[in-house]
């Protein structure tokens, strides 16, 4: 058991960090006990803001000496509940540690601190004509909450994740020791990957306080196609296809009218067109303008050859903004439909996205329920939200389990897995810990114990 | 209702440097793009044939590769459209400009409706538009934000001033100036663009037009002349104010009243 925080934990905390940067009780905003979605809550009993590695360390070794949990904060954009600290004790916010430390050209790599904001980030290389690729739809998310839940993004069809892009981390394990993993080599046959354990580990087992990113150049042309199909049946089938054709989009989203009207409401603000039922939105770039057209007009022919009804052709600036943006709005703007939902972020081999889809408008049918879902056509990520709507607390309850219960099956049938980019967290364990059983929980959980023996670092999280 | 929209190629980046030696905009290796501010000219006039009728065509002043806009205004649903363009029209002033494109539209042929964008993201200067309607001798409105409704040869439209929403009646044929983000402008097709024909696209020259004394167009019809171009002064200087909530809210008063800005 983890001991409650006394007086004089919080004179200590005082003591390692200032008076200012460590709140306690009433004075704790009640924003600090949830993220964006986990349906799950719990106050911390100290809110502490840390400014360096050094801080952190001694916090940590202050925590581990008196058996404090502690769960790290970044901005709070999750969606699974692992910045919530459900069993109380210290919630570290390193929001504040947002410092951009170097740019190194010959290398290319940018170093930050963990509270760098992913559109700081950005607008950052992206002035220096840097590109880094990863990209959720959460701009304002840090990067060291990027890092923890191995965000994807977008671009991850033809960029990766954001475990390709990380070279090395300095971290702080829970007994206070501060370590560096991986460095800025490119290649690296050096033992385990410990720094590839931390990427995704939700910050279970040790707090990252600096990140080493792999830049590339700022590709210098670009356009999408927004291509509209008769449903959304014709529209996801395109998909494979299109894969097929060997023209490797950075992005390929789908999204169905309804979801381009809920974000027309949300941001007040029209769609380009809307009198079609299904969409694919494409995105090619390269370093020529004859190479971006050459295979923007490679898939044009191919969706029309398909059954799409036209494509759309979203060149400049402000047609990206007017097509991106919303895009970039969906999730809020499902969320502003409902009185309240729950997502399913699985993600299933690209062949058998059509499939799942059909699947989710099945149950929606079945249960009479509205289940909303856009994502990552290109490649097999969908977020799938199930709405509640008008109805009451318990059946809302009951539908939602049944429909998870259905969703994460039908994944997990077809050969997919539960979290494409939102992570575990709390609010997805039990659906992770049935797939993948008994025997690899086991591993993880040793894998946890050997980080963090006392287990106070984010506990019941992921494997427990 | 026969439409005309009048269009505009301009750089692709509103960064555009200036040569700070000659004052020249460097526009070699800058992608261009349609007037951004055009766009919703063309919505509107796509939305009041679909609501009324009729068809749209574009005109365009320029080298001969503002055929592109053209192109883009065919994609998005325009008929066919007309590129005036002539070394004579080179160096042209809002007043020049405003002259050539109504000889053109004269030779172009009738319309009910002329729409406009409000200005130009290059020259900024929002007159083109009533001039045109001027030289043409058509009633003429500008900040339109919407066209409400069409009945008995008259145009009803909405029209945003600082302070004030007016509606107004305007008398076809007339020539309106759209405001900016009025609407959504629909994108160009993929489909379309496979199909558009030289027999869409016209051009037109000095040689066409009904006014042939050369000293109406470009730099020689132009009633200013631009003596130089420069690129604003950038200022980087930087001001912390530190302190609580109130020295720094004092700081900041204290700042803006030395400077006189209250």
């Amino acid at each position: 058991m983890y001991n409650k925080m006394t007086t004089a934990d919080f004179d200590a905390l005082k003591a390692i960090l200032s008076a200012d940067r460590v709140q306690t009780g009433d004075a704790i905003s009640e924003d600090y006990s949830h993220d964006e979605l986990g349906g799950v809550s719990h106050m911390p009993e100290a809110l502490v803001t840390v400014l360096s590695t050094e801080e952190v360390s001694r916090v940590m070794a202050y925590a581990y000496a008196h058996n404090i949990p502690v769960t790290v904060r970044g901005s709070g954009t999750g969606l699974v509940g692992s910045a919530v600290p459900v069993e109380g004790g210290i919630l570290l916010l390193t929001g504040s540690m947002n410092k951009i430390l170097e740019l190194d050209e010959d290398n290319l790599t940018v170093t930050v601190q963990p509270g760098v904001l992913l559109m700081e980030l950005s607008a950052f290389v992206e002035e220096h004509d840097f590109f880094y690729p990863p990209d959720p739809g959460e701009k304002s998310a840090t990067i060291g909450g990027n890092i923890s839940t191995n965000a994807g993004g977008m671009r991850a069809v033809k960029y990766g994740v954001t475990r390709d892009y990380v070279r090395a981390l300095t971290v702080v394990l829970p007994n206070g020791e501060i370590m560096q993993l991986g460095s800025k080599v490119v290649k690296n046959s050096s033992g385990y990957g410990l720094k590839d354990l931390i990427i995704g580990s939700e910050g279970t087992l040790a707090i990252i306080t600096e990140a080493v990113l792999k830049l590339l150049p700022l590709p210098k042309f670009s356009v999408s196609l927004l291509v509209p199909f008769p449903d959304m049946k014709s529209a996801i089938e395109a998909v494979p296809k299109i894969i097929r054709s060997k023209v490797i989009p950075t992005a390929i989203e789908y999204m169905s009218r309804d979801t381009i009207l809920f974000s027309e409401d949300y941001l007040g603000k029209r769609f380009p067109d809307t009198k079609n039922d299904a969409y694919i939105l494409l995105t090619f770039d390269g370093n020529t303008e004859a190479q971006v057209e050459n295979d923007m007009q490679v898939v044009a022919d191919l969706c029309l050859s398909i059954g799409a009804l036209d494509a759309y052709i979203v060149d400049t600036d402000e047609r990206k903004k007017a097509v991106w943006s919303a895009r970039g709005a969906f999730l809020e703007a499902i969320k502003a439909s409902t009185t309240e939902m729950d997502e399913c972020d699985v993600v299933v081999p690209r062949s058998k996205v059509d499939e799942f889809i059909k699947f989710t408008h099945e149950i929606a049918a079945e249960e009479n329920i509205r289940i909303p879902s856009f994502g990552h056509a290109g490649d097999g990520n969908l977020h799938v939200y199930i709405c509640r709507d008008a109805l009451d607390e318990t059946t809302w309850h009951e539908k939602l389990a049944r429909c998870f219960d259905r969703m994460y099956k039908k994944a997990d049938e077809l050969g997919g897995l539960v979290s494409g980019e939102h992570g575990i967290g709390y609010a997805k364990k039990g659906y992770m810990q049935a797939q993948y059983g008994k025997e690899q929980i086991k591993l993880m959980q040793g894998i946890k114990a050997a980080f963090d023996e006392k287990n106070i670092l984010n506990p019941g999280k992921i494997c427990y | 209702m026969n439409i005309l929209v009048c269009i505009k190629q301009v750089p692709g980046s509103s960064n555009v440097e200036v040569d700070p030696v000659t004052g020249v905009l460097k526009r070699d290796g800058v992608a261009s793009k349609m007037n951004p501010y055009d766009l919703y000219g063309l919505e509107t006039a796509m939305e009041l044939v679909e609501r009324f009728g009729g068809s749209v065509k574009t005109v365009t002043m320029g080298p001969p590769q503002a055929k592109s806009v053209v192109v883009e205004s065919i994609c998005m649903g325009a008929e066919s459209g007309t590129i005036l363009s002539d070394r004579k029209f080179a160096g042209a002033d809002v007043l020049a400009t405003a002259y050539t494109i109504s000889q053109g539209i004269r030779k172009v042929g009738d319309f009910d409706v002329i729409i406009c964008g409000k200005q130009t993201t290059d020259g900024d200067t929002a007159q083109v538009g009533a001039e045109v309607a001027e030289y043409l001798g058509l009633p003429h409105v500008s900040n339109v934000l919407s066209v409400d409704d069409c009945k008995d040869g008259y145009l009803y439209v909405t029209v945003g001033l600082d302070e004030q929403v007016i509606r107004e009646r305007v008398k076809l044929p007339c020539l309106l100036c759209v405001d900016g983000d009025i609407n959504s402008p629909r994108l160009p097709s993929y489909k379309v663009k496979k199909t558009v024909t030289d027999e869409q696209i016209h051009f037109i020259s000095f040689a066409d037009f009904e006014d042939q004394n050369a000293n109406h167009y470009g730099l020689n019809g132009s009633a200013t002349q631009v003596e130089r171009i420069f690129p604003p002064e950038k200022n980087t200087e930087k001001h912390a104010i530190t302190g609580d909530e109130t020295q720094q809210a004092c700081g900041i008063f204290e700042l803006i009243k030395d400077r006189k800005l209250i």
